[in-house]
């Protein structure tokens, strides 16, 4: 009898075990684009390593293309079905915050006592944190060395010299034109990395006071006029008006436009299309006499917590991972970007002269997306984007261009 | 052995049973109705009659039929709108051209069976892939630097590179000719479906009247073809209002809107704008739009079944 009351109680120990370590586990919705864009099984194998660190969690990745995730995302969060964890584009924050969909990091970092002095930017609202930038992407001057040196110019460095430049490269009889300018209202991020990106990298800025400075600022205008002098001086690729980001790296690849404005992420894409295309990197250029710090337009992996999650902890225990010294190292060398973290040191600056080259410049700069954080930000790039093609083909004056711009940008921000 | 008697039955739910039983065998397809169709239409239409829905903290306020007044009174609606009836009536008018011209070579007699076969296949090919795929096509063709513009100048009918995605005097007539390329099969197969059942009896006896090579596609073939061309012109015209993809993964509505078509006008409002209200809106009419055609098209169907 006394045997099977101890059988008895061991199996109800046990049972009882088994019934707490299943309580205990946590799967986690883990949304995002980026694992599609690194080598095959990389990210995963990054998560394996987080699950080992974490027993009891497992995280479940949702990988789709970029262009379909903000959609999935605002569907998610409007009924309730969003991911514990999500990639965010610092352009779509402002829009989930509004919808009450991110869960406050601030909070989630107080909670966890974590010391945020190793992130290098935090996108914040309010007065709170809502995403973290993971890695950042750069955008530098791409130039194709061959065409230059047969044109005998130099990578410019400044305004004036760009556009001496890019006239000297521009060939059409052999379809080669010194610039591409993406501007399709598909994507319209051109105005943010091919058109605004001029502007923040003489040190100027498109807000004041958290609102649109559209007019009367005269950096932005001249940029607008030096523009429109490239695109009359038909030194910028046909197509301009349709044109996306990726036919303007195909552009480039193809050896048809010399210079383009372009991420780093695109390097291995570049190298795979076309191995033999002899390509360098430079800073975007400035308006002549600017000797300050350029702004730098860059996109963001970011990351954020689902205000629905029932997992907050585990959840921040994942972005607490990923902006760890040794995890955000690892996936900045498979990204080729830059770290999050600020000691964080991706393997790639030293074993690719190219990518030194482009810490230098990333360390000489700073960063500059004005579009982070303000609400319906691709809408304002669109809304940026008809009155300059109108402006470019000769239909408004500069005055009346920007006068427009200003005011569709500021009927959002009411 | 004793046999139990049946029950007799109790006429009232007799007649109750023979009452309900056709809901019964009606209910999976209604059940599926109401989730796939008339719950998201009611949805849609109850988020037309607020302020804003989905991306906000804020409840929604009713503003009755404000939202409609603002869509039907914005420029920009108007240019889809515009846009969109030239799409789908050119689109119409192409694929029935196309179509028809087609069909009548494959129904000819003069070739033989294993050419009209190959053909067949050629023809059809378009219908084969998918709008992405078509848009991802014309856009390397169409590429100023493309195979199109190449033709053109080595055949001299151009001196320069036309900008046939980018130039907003020949976008919006660009993408009509991609989407009339992508759909005319759909006719073609359908014409000479209805080719082929046209008796020879009418050509001959036709014949023997004296009547023409013209006369006999006037008088015989393109009535009889009728109601299959009036069915095809109606739900073409509905398909095409609804054409997404194509002008999307093309264009994007662009240059300067002049591809702006309602069902892009539609998915900015929602998905950059954040305007589900408006979109819902957007929505709500172009569906208005097209029960209106769908009206013509069941009661052009019933006369031809009576």
């Amino acid at each position: 009898m006394k045997k099977h009351l101890i059988g008895l109680l061991v199996i109800a120990v046990l049972l009882i075990g088994a019934g707490g370590a299943v309580a205990q586990d946590v799967t986690l919705e883990f949304q995002q684009w980026w694992a599609p864009e690194l080598p095959e099984g990389s990210f995963r194998a990054l998560m394996d390593e987080f699950e080992a660190a974490n027993p009891g969690i497992t995280v479940e990745l949702l990988s789709g293309p970029y262009s379909t995730t903000r959609d999935q995302i605002v569907a998610g969060a409007a009924t309730g079905t969003m991911a514990d964890v999500v990639g965010l584009d610092g352009a779509w924050v402002n829009d989930f915050v509004k919808q009450g969909a991110l869960s406050d990091l601030s909070e989630r970092m107080m909670e966890a006592g974590f010391d945020d002095s190793e992130l290098a930017a935090q996108i914040q609202l309010d007065g709170s944190t809502w995403m973290i930038p993971v890695v950042n992407f750069i955008y530098p001057v791409f130039v194709n060395v061959d065409l230059l040196e047969a044109a005998g110019v130099m990578p410019p460095s400044t305004r004036a010299e760009f556009a001496a430049a890019a006239a000297a490269l521009t060939d059409p009889d052999n379809n080669v034109y010194g610039w591409a300018l993406p501007l399709s209202l598909e994507q319209p991020n051109g105005v943010q990395n091919d058109v605004m990106s001029w502007v923040w990298a003489s040190g100027g800025s498109m807000m004041k006071d958290g609102l649109p400075n559209l007019v009367g600022n005269d950096l932005l205008a001249d940029t607008m006029e030096y523009i429109k002098g490239l695109y009359d001086a038909g030194v910028i690729a046909p197509g301009a008006f349709s044109m996306r980001e990726q036919d303007k790296v195909e552009e480039f690849v193809n050896g048809r436009v010399a210079m383009v404005i372009n991420t780093l992420a695109h390097f291995n894409l570049i190298r795979d299309r076309n191995p033999d295309l002899n390509f360098d990197i430079t800073a975007l250029p400035a308006v002549e006499g600017y000797d300050g710090p350029r702004g730098l337009p860059y996109a963001t992996w970011g990351i954020g917590i689902g205000s629905n999650s029932e997992h907050q902890a585990e959840a921040w225990k994942l972005v607490e991972f990923l902006m760890s010294e040794s995890a955000n190292s690892k996936l900045s060398s498979i990204a080729n970007a830059f770290p999050g973290n600020v000691n964080s040191k991706p393997d790639f600056i030293e074993t690719d002269p190219l990518f030194e080259k482009a810490f230098d410049v990333f360390q000489t700069g700073y960063l500059a997306n004005e579009f982070t954080g303000l609400p319906v930000a691709e809408e304002l790039m669109a809304l940026f984007d008809e009155p300059l093609q109108l402006y470019l083909a000769g239909d408004l004056s500069l005055d009346e261009f920007l006068e427009i711009a200003q005011d569709e940008w500021m009927d959002k921000f009411e | 052995m004793k046999i139990a008697a049946a029950r007799p039955a109790n006429p009232a739910w007799e007649r109750h049973r023979k009452r309900l039983l056709p809901y019964a065998y009606l209910s999976p397809t209604l059940t599926l109705l109401a989730v796939l169709t008339f719950i998201p239409i009611a949805t849609v239409f109850l988020y037309s009659l607020v302020d804003n829905v989905i991306i906000t903290r804020t409840p929604p306020v009713f503003v009755g039929l404000d939202n409609y007044v603002d869509v039907l009174t914005d420029r920009k609606f108007g240019g889809a709108l515009r846009n969109t009836l030239y799409l789908a009536i050119a689109s119409v008018i192409g694929h029935f051209i196309l179509g028809l011209s087609f069909a009548l070579l494959l129904n000819t007699r003069l070739i033989g069976a294993f050419p009209k076969a190959l053909f067949r296949a050629i023809y059809i090919l378009p219908w084969v892939f998918t709008a992405s795929i078509i848009a991802i096509l014309w856009r390397l063709l169409l590429n100023p630097h493309g195979v199109v513009n190449f033709l053109l100048i080595e055949l001299g009918l151009t001196s320069q590179r036309i900008e046939w995605l980018s130039d907003r005097s020949v976008a919006l007539q660009a993408v009509t000719f991609i989407n009339i390329w992508a759909g005319y099969p759909f006719y073609m197969v359908s014409f000479l479906a209805g080719l082929q059942g046209i008796p020879d009896d009418l050509y001959e006896a036709a014949k023997v009247d004296g009547a023409n090579g013209w006369q006999l596609f006037r008088f015989i073939t393109l009535p009889q073809l009728k109601p299959i061309i009036l069915s095809l012109a109606m739900l073409d015209f509905i398909w095409t209002t609804h054409q997404f993809t194509l002008i999307w993964m093309t264009t994007g509505g662009g240059p300067i809107r002049s591809t702006e078509v309602l069902s892009t006008f539609t998915y900015k409002a929602a998905f950059r704008s954040n305007e589900f209200s408006i979109a819902s809106t957007l929505a709500m009419i172009i569906l208005a739009l097209s029960t209106i055609v769908a009206i013509f098209y069941v009661r052009n169907q019933r006369m031809t079944d009576e």
